[in-house]
């Protein structure tokens, strides 16, 4: 396995498809089944640290694939941004499929094999995205991504999942088709190249008029990215099972909804031009509006996912605010809250899906009391929360930190004011849950349960590990740090 | 006099018009198919008139020595006239446009006997053939 | 010359022996066609050694040879799959009769492709039609039969539009050869007298080719002829006749005319234009609302129509090309769509969208396959549609038309709509008796499977057609006198 650099890269993209083929070969054993698709997640995520040492040893290893129209290639190249997504990725595949394992069976879901088949494609189209060394690479990858999770987000295939299938689909790709291959395009048409570049291709191609069109086309064309008025289809797409819920909306695809951000910030436009763009400001409020709205929201919210859901777009905007600083500390906080967050909501949502499946509850409002039966679960969650919300010793208080800072740096008082707020309002909407479930007592019809009933063991084992790891991530950031210090000091080329 | 040297030609113009008036107006489908028709030959007409060349005879090559104008189109006429080496200076109407008639009659014949076909296999399905109530037919079904 | 030979054994089996050796042969000369003139450059050919312009020649440049590449391929998987789908439509005794006007219309569709005469198009445009004519009648629905007269009348003033255009360029010109009239036209334009003739040849002649390309608004015939007419037709047809009425268009404007005389002078660009634009969304928005996926996929086809022409009325290389890519990918896309179609309408029998509930499990590959063209029609990348869709973007943001950009992209989000619609039928709801459905022999699903792969294929290495498109466009617009 430790061929030259350029297998490697494609090997992690490619093993979790075999490792769908191997699921969809292995329908009727389950044992062998999820055994196959740990086995392959294991294996993945293996070779993403194998890239890892490479990249922090200062190289980038690529492959280009093939010419698809003239000059225009499909080909990847690994640089210190996409390596903190594929970590992200790779590392939370087979952590969540351990918890899928417990939420499926416990929960009698049908459709497994479907299931854990279309959940491999989705992670390799998750590692294309990660790896793209241009912007149409990243274009294939990040569509491929959108069609591979229609299954798994109308898995119930339901009338209301139906409904929500068509708002997730028609959103995605009206922005994707509507903005950001119209941003594409005329990149190509301006810069006459679409790769990643250090300090941007797009310098010096036009008026600043015109490219600070391109960037708006850009930032609202990432609808993975949830970007207010184009985030309905995320909420929608809580009708999904929730491991679905978990790894694909807290992980997969909007992290590469954030990830396209941050790159096309750093490597389409580059820092310096950013500054100069009359735009970047009205983006960056724009985020701070999500951000507030999507909190004010995530409150009034009485089912649980959905709470998560509003507080999953509210977070997805600090990275993009990150971005639309437009300065070291901004990109930095905001890659680092890739992971941060990463870490943080997935345990919340593996905590959701726990009491959905353990207690039968949806509604934070019957979840008073349950922490005496659930500690371990409520437990996690207070730990995702701290994450979310930015408090040591959660990994969250770093990516708030340097986005902070970066606040600070760009004299954006008000922004800066826009994330405290939204720290404030996490505090209550977030804490709440586990408050009320371990200090309330339990709503009068409730079913009484005697003694600890916790979640199914794989899924508990697969929820600690995620807590355990967003308090990790306090202690050593140092990884996440190192990457995107790599980012913004200009490691590619 | 003009008008009467051009009177060819608004005479395949009207029918034209004629032609296509009926096409356009009439519901009935054997009235649409003359009208087409009638369309169509305006246009033979048009082209033959093309080909006339004053004082030129029918495109017949004459056994006695002339050579034939091998037809150049009305704007060269006067020079394929003079371009004649042989003494016996015959002028020839332009035979090409007879000749592409001859194979537009050919295809008016074939639309025409497709046209007819349909409409009696139409008069079998519907049991009419006028387009009004076909359609209504249609839409009622 | 087969075709007779077909008709007269009135046999349905030898019949159809008959018409695939015609077109796998045809297919075959086609590949080598395109071969050598890339590397070559134009063919020309004259035929019983007759030169011009006292004889016709057949010239083939890049774009013929594109053209008749995709006509014979067309044909030579269409005819594969007729067999088991005419079988199941159209009588017996019907059958040998139907390859033979199959074959006549493989000969009509490629003898314009190829014709440096004029006159030789109006005849192998009126073969073609008629025996297209012959095949729409042969549909169950008794519907067919008023289609097929629908669009005999409408062909035929087409036609006959066309041949008053050509009537009227031989009057000023003396020749038929289309490129003697290259050389003619322009020093008759110039001189001033005549003009007006040339102008009043160039109008016939575009209105009479734009209705036998369906560009709206003169595309009522087609909706109409493609539903009801037998799937192997439809499937055929979608993808050829349409597709060699457009590279007449581009004969007639780029070879004959002249780039400089249609834009400039006759400014086909404003003409073109505002009527692909409106063909693009109006037939989008109509075929959102059929309950028939034959009809949605003929509003769709008339639309996607709408795309080749914007590209052509762009005027510069790479819209042209654009347009000439989307020629090739349409008929990829569209053929496997309405094959799949003659799939479904073999097993249920219907083609409407409310009986096609759970298809997605009974018929698995069937709707597989229509998801694929689907994919296309929308334009995800790595299919044909993409590249598409990635040319002509390119071409109006480089020639900085920003509603012709918005129209493709609102253009693609409706046929996401109507695509999803079927997808949502056939996947999401279940069937409600129990009946059950079996998947579409392999006889059927191979050639739609054929198509389908190709449209990847061709959308995951766009090398070679665009290539060929790219090259064809130069040389049609560098034909400036």
């Amino acid at each position: 396995m430790m061929s030259d650099p350029g297998m490697i890269v494609l090997l992690t993209v490619l093993l979790p498809v075999i490792g769908a083929g191997l699921v969809l070969l292995l329908r009727k054993n389950e044992n062998a089944r999820e055994a196959a698709t740990l086995l392959t997640g294991a294996l993945t995520f293996a070779h993403v640290l194998a890239l890892l040492r490479l990249v922090r040893a200062g190289e980038s290893p690529g492959l280009d694939i093939l010419e698809v129209v003239p000059n225009v290639w499909l080909s990847f190249e690994v640089e210190p941004l996409g390596m903190v997504f594929a970590l992200v990725a790779g590392f939370l595949w087979p952590v969540t499929s351990l918890y899928a394992i417990g939420y499926m069976r416990g929960h009698h879901e049908e459709n497994q094999t479907r299931f854990f088949f279309f959940f491999a494609i989705a992670i390799a189209g998750a590692m294309g995205v990660a790896f793209s060394a241009n912007l149409f690479t990243l274009f294939v990858f990040y569509e491929f991504l959108t069609f591979c999770t229609v299954p798994l987000v109308t898995h119930h295939q339901s009338d209301e999942a139906k409904k929500s299938g068509r708002i997730y689909l028609g959103i995605l790709l009206t922005t994707s088709v509507g903005l950001q291959l119209v941003a594409i395009i005329w990149t190509w048409v301006l810069a006459g190249t679409l790769d990643f570049q250090a300090g941007g291709i797009l310098a010096g191609t036009a008026s600043a008029g015109i490219l600070s069109a391109i960037l708006v086309l850009y930032v609202y064309g990432v609808g993975k990215a949830a970007l207010m008025p184009f985030h309905r289809w995320l909420p929608a797409a809580m009708v999904a099972p929730t491991p679905v819920s978990a790894l694909l909306h807290a992980v997969a695809v909007v992290k590469a909804g954030v990830f396209t951000v941050l790159k096309i910030s750093v490597y389409v436009f580059g820092v310096d031009l950013l500054q100069t763009l009359t735009t970047t400001t009205w983006l960056a409020w724009a985020a701070a509006v999500t951000i507030i709205l999507g909190s004010l929201v995530a409150f009034r919210k009485d089912n649980l996912k959905a709470r998560l859901a509003y507080s999953t777009i509210s977070q997805l905007s600090y990275i993009v605010l990150g971005a639309m600083l437009a300065n070291e500390l901004g990109i930095i906080g905001g890659g680092m809250h890739i992971a941060m967050h990463a870490f943080g909501k997935i345990t919340l949502f593996f905590a959701a899906g726990a009491i959905m499946v353990a207690a039968h509850e949806k509604k934070i409002s019957r979840m008073h009391g349950l922490g005496r039966t659930m500690p371990i679960t409520f437990g996690a969650f207070f730990v995702g929360s701290l994450s979310i919300i930015g408090l040591p010793p959660a990994g969250g208080a770093w990516s708030k930190w340097f986005l902070g800072m970066g606040t600070l740096e760009a004299s954006q008082f008000g922004l800066l004011a826009v994330l405290m707020l939204s720290s404030l309002l996490g505090l209550y909407y977030l804490l709440e849950v586990p408050v009320k479930a371990f200090f309330f007592e339990r709503p009068k019809d409730a079913h009484q349960q005697d003694g600890v009933h916790e979640a199914p063991t794989p899924s508990l084992i697969a929820m600690c590990i995620t807590a355990t790891a967003t308090v990790g991530l306090f202690v050593w950031p140092d990884l996440f740090h190192e990457l995107m210090q790599m980012v913004v000091s200009g490691g590619v080329r | 006099m003009i008008s009467f040297a051009l009177f060819n030609y608004w005479a395949v113009i009207v029918l034209m018009m004629v032609g296509f008036y009926a096409l356009i107006s009439r519901d009935n489908l054997v009235k649409k198919l003359i009208g087409l028709n009638i369309f169509q030959t305006s246009v033979i007409m048009m082209y033959v008139s093309f080909g006339k060349i004053s004082g030129g005879t029918a495109p017949i090559l004459i056994e006695s020595g002339g050579h034939g104008g091998d037809g150049h189109g009305v704007q060269v006429a006067g020079d394929a006239a003079h371009a004649m080496r042989d003494n016996a200076e015959i002028l020839y109407s332009n035979p090409i446009p007879h000749v592409l008639m001859l194979t537009a009659i050919v295809v008016g014949v074939a639309t025409l006997a497709l046209g007819l076909s349909l409409v009696v296999r139409i008069k079998e399905a519907y049991g009419t053939i006028e387009e009004d109530e076909i359609t209504r037919m249609d839409n009622a079904a | 010359m087969l075709a007779p030979i077909a008709a007269l054994i009135n046999r349905s089996g030898p019949a159809w022996v008959i018409a695939t050796s015609g077109a796998w042969f045809a297919f075959g000369a086609a590949v080598q066609l395109l071969r050598r003139v890339m590397t070559e450059g134009m063919i020309v050919y004259s035929l019983g050694g007759w030169v011009a312009p006292i004889g016709i020649e057949y010239r083939i440049d890049q774009l013929a040879a594109f053209v008749t590449l995709i006509v014979s391929a067309i044909a030579a998987v269409g005819v594969l799959y007729a067999r088991t789908s005419v079988a199941s439509e159209i009588e017996e005794d019907r059958h040998a009769l139907f390859y033979a006007a199959f074959l006549l219309n493989v000969c009509g569709l490629l003898g314009i492709a190829i014709t440096g005469d004029v006159f030789n198009v109006f005849v192998f445009l009126e073969i073609s039609s008629l025996s297209a004519y012959s095949m729409i009648a042969l549909g169950q629905d008794r519907r067919a039969l008023t289609s097929a007269f629908q669009y005999l009348i409408m062909g035929s003033v087409g036609a006959t539009f066309i041949v008053i255009g050509i009537g009227l360029l031989f009057v000023m010109t003396g020749t038929l050869g289309m490129a003697d009239l290259a050389e003619r036209i322009p020093a008759i334009w110039a001189s001033g007298d005549g003009d007006r003739t040339i102008a009043v040849a160039f109008t016939f002649l575009t209105v009479g080719v734009t209705l036998k390309l369906a560009l709206f608004p003169l595309h009522l015939w087609l909706p109409n002829a493609y539903t009801y007419a037998p799937s192997a037709v439809t499937g055929y047809m979608a993808a050829t006749s349409t597709k060699v009425s457009i590279y007449l268009l581009l004969r007639f404007f780029f070879s004959v005319f002249g780039v400089e005389f249609s834009f400039e002078q006759m400014r086909l660009d404003a003409i073109l234009m505002p009527l692909a634009l409106v063909a693009i969304l109006a037939m989008s928005s109509v075929a959102i609302y059929q309950s028939n996926v034959k009809r949605l996929l003929a509003f769709s086809s008339v639309a996607q129509i709408g795309y080749m022409i914007l590209g052509i009325s762009f005027g510069s290389v790479i819209g042209v090309a654009a347009g000439i890519i989307h020629l090739f990918n349409h008929a990829l896309m569209k053929g496997a769509l309405f094959m799949a179609m003659g799939c479904v309408m073999y097993r249920i029998g219907s083609v409407r969208i409310e009986d096609m509930k759970g298809l997605g499990k009974s018929m698995p590959w069937t709707m597989a396959a229509f998801v694929g063209g689907g994919l296309s029609m929308i334009g995800v990348p790595m299919t044909v549609g993409f590249v598409s869709k990635w040319y002509l973007l390119q071409a109006a943001i480089k020639g900085g038309n920003w509603l012709a950009a918005v129209v493709v992209v609102v253009g693609s989000l409706m046929a996401l709509v109507y695509i999803w619609k079927v997808i949502e039928v056939a996947y999401f709801k279940r069937r409600e008796n129990d009946d059950p459905i079996e998947e579409a022999p392999l006889s059927l699903l191979i050639p739609t499977w054929t198509l389908v792969a190709a449209s990847f294929w061709f959308g995951i290495d766009a090398g070679t057609t665009s290539d060929v498109a790219m090259s064809a466009a130069e040389s049609l617009l560098g034909m400036m006198q």
